[in-house]
């Protein structure tokens, strides 16, 4: 429908202002079904070290699904997913959290009846470097000293913005490169979705790669570096935040929807 | 789910009748029994049964005693079917056979090692000897049974696995009647310094190792699943199998490992009820197994101290309700009623409190 949908065999359209030779993650032509529902369609993005990228859609536009597809969650029918260079269709979810790709989930999802220093210390699951897990540990109380106050709780106690610190904190326990982040504004106040976005900035300015997936695109543009615009599992835009921030058709088809939240 | 005042339907009404109903019998129950044992003579507990015998301080803490000992036993098992549920949400009917094919296996090793003339010389040694290799049968068994029978219905809807898990508690009980014949196996003689009473109580012996022994393999599971990482993934995979999963952790290994742990457990109740009633058939399984069931359901299904707590509960109840509640109350030949007893302590917590004492309402409906 979009006039503007990039040719599936070009390179993107966008190339980052740090591009290098090769991207950390990438989807190349992905095809996902949900049993015999067609999800993903032909869906190519690359994602390069350093990038603060973010994925945009509407409800049901095949969001979530991409993200699962890049960690291994759920397995393409047709194409590639490719970490570091290497096709890793075939590997299991634990083979790319040790290779540095893990995921904020959508509402956090942490594991309630768990205590925060648990729900920290799963997060750190593959890891055997005792020394760097501790260092990691306080590199989270650094970045959240309320983590660190609430460590012997129980993390379904907790507010929804501890949880969210929580999250994010767990993420970073598997010293990850890149980070995935699932809708982040998502079932937050309004006052904490402003500042779970500077923190995400923050996170990134501390050299992770960030990819994000919202629905709040004004917010998510107004820190991407570029994006993509998915609408029913096709990859309509691909852009600079800054171009895509002025899109007609991103202001008409998707920005129009989304405000009313 | 809405917590808001709802309109009260004739069903609710009745539930509260039968609630009601339920602890006025047993209130009644107990006020005769109390009546009695101040005074038989006296006419309230002459109106309730002419004939009832009041207990003996002895008899009852006999009874008690008793009844923790072979609730102890039905904590281990329910720890199974708890676990399981825990992690995969279905119930594994065919647990109750794992027991069994645990208890079975003590009786032909200590039979064989009585044979050998080991039992009665070294009593202790060949009681863990027996403990072991009974955990190491039933954790294999748990384990085949996971593989072959439930993996390959992962996914699928509940009832699936369910109705599969009666199936194969049917195959194991014909498989242990093929191979052992359908005679009692009968345990090796427990020696003489076990079954005598002791301490100031004067408990009985073998009830006292069967409580140690529980409580060791208690703390043993408590330690496994709260304070190492497989015990931190366990939980983690019971509680979001698919966050699990994101963290690392290989789900499917963990359900194996529950599996194992939950064998193990039973196979350490099978020897216990060696201990306690000395001889085995292939159908013992059953009752254990849905007593064990109905424990794990009081104590709060997926909760570990529930199973216990559940199974405590269950087996005392067992011992002292037929005495203390249906005898006063007038009820003839009592004591045939305990598994009447088990099953209406099961009823009466599922009328008062549905989630079990230690249960807790998840909230599933966050879960997508």
């Amino acid at each position: 429908m979009s006039p503007d949908t990039p040719d599936a065999n070009s390179p993107s359209s966008a190339q980052p202002a740090s591009a290098q030779s090769e991207p950390v993650l990438e989807l190349r032509r992905v095809n996902t079904h949900y049993g015999a529902v067609h999800i993903l369609k032909d869906v190519d993005l690359a994602i390069y070290s350093g990038e603060l990228v973010c994925l945009l859609g509407g409800n049901a536009s095949g969001k979530s699904t991409t993200l699962k597809t890049l960690l291994g969650m759920l397995k393409p029918t047709s194409g590639e997913v490719v970490l570091d260079g290497e096709v890793v269709n075939d590997q299991p979810t634990s083979y790319r959290v040790a290779r540095g790709v893990t995921m904020v989930p959508e509402n956090r999802r942490l594991f309630k009846r768990l205590t925060v220093r648990e729900n920290l210390e799963l997060g750190a699951f593959l890891r055997t470097d005792a020394d760097g897990i501790a260092a990691d540990m306080e590199r989270v109380f650094e970045l959240f000293p309320r983590v660190k106050e609430r460590l012997n709780q129980k993390s379904g106690t907790l507010s929804g913005g501890e949880q969210q610190m929580v999250a994010i904190g767990r993420a970073l326990m598997a010293n990850p490169r890149v980070l995935l982040m699932d809708e982040p504004s998502m079932g937050l106040a309004p006052a904490l979705v402003q500042q779970n976005f500077e923190l995400i900035q923050q996170i990134h300015q501390a050299g992770l790669t960030v990819f994000m997936v919202e629905q709040n695109a004004n917010m998510a543009l107004s820190i991407a570096d570029r994006g993509w615009v998915l609408q029913t599992g096709r990859v309509v835009l691909d852009d600079t935040a800054e171009n895509l921030r002025t899109h007609p058709d991103l202001q008409a088809s998707y920005l129009g929807t989304a405000e009313q939240h | 789910m809405q917590l808001t005042t709802k309109q009260r339907t004739r069903v609710d009404w009745f539930l509260t009748f039968l609630r009601i109903a339920a602890l006025a019998l047993i209130g009644a129950g107990l006020l005769a029994f109390i009546a009695q044992a101040i005074d038989a003579n006296n006419p309230f507990a002459r109106w309730a049964n002419p004939d009832a015998l009041s207990l003996t301080g002895k008899q009852f803490r006999d009874l008690v005693v008793a009844g923790l000992a072979q609730g102890a036993m039905y904590g281990l098992i329910a720890l199974g079917y708890s676990m399981v549920y825990g992690v995969l949400g279905f119930i594994n009917f065919a647990h109750g056979e794992v027991f069994m094919i645990g208890a079975v296996t003590g009786a032909v090793t200590s039979s064989k090692l009585a044979e050998a003339g080991a039992w009665e010389s070294n009593f202790v040694l060949c009681l863990l000897l027996v403990v072991f290799l009974s955990m190491v049968v039933c954790t294999v068994t748990a384990v085949i049974m996971e593989r072959v029978a439930y993996r390959p219905l992962r996914g699928k809807p509940r009832l699936i696995p369910l109705i599969t898990s009666i199936g194969v508690s049917f195959f194991l009980q014909n498989f242990i009647l093929v191979l052992l014949g359908p005679g009692t196996k009968s345990y090796a003689k427990m020696p003489d310094w076990l079954t005598e009473k002791r301490t100031f109580l004067e408990i009985q012996g073998t009830r006292i190792l069967v409580l140690a022994v529980a409580a060791v393999a208690m703390v043993g599971l408590w330690y496994l699943v709260e304070r190492t990482k497989t015990g931190k993934a366990m939980r983690a995979v019971a509680e979001d199998a698919e966050i699990a999963s994101l963290m690392g952790i290989d789900v499917n290994r963990i359900i194996v490992k529950t599996f194992a742990v939950g064998g193990a457990m039973a196979g350490v109740a099978g020897i216990l009820w060696g201990l306690l009633f000395n001889s085995v058939l292939h159908t013992a399984g059953f009752l254990p197994g849905i007593k064990a069931f109905s424990a794990a359901v009081v104590g709060g299904i997926g909760n570990i101290g529930g199973s216990m707590a559940g199974g405590l509960t269950i087996g005392v109840a067992e011992s002292l309700g037929p005495l203390m509640i249906l005898e006063p109350l007038g009820v003839s030949g009592p004591s045939q009623l305990r598994d009447a007893v088990a099953f209406a302590v099961l009823i009466i917590v599922l009328l008062v409190r549905p989630s079990g004492i230690f249960g807790e309402r998840l909230p599933s409906e966050e879960r997508t």
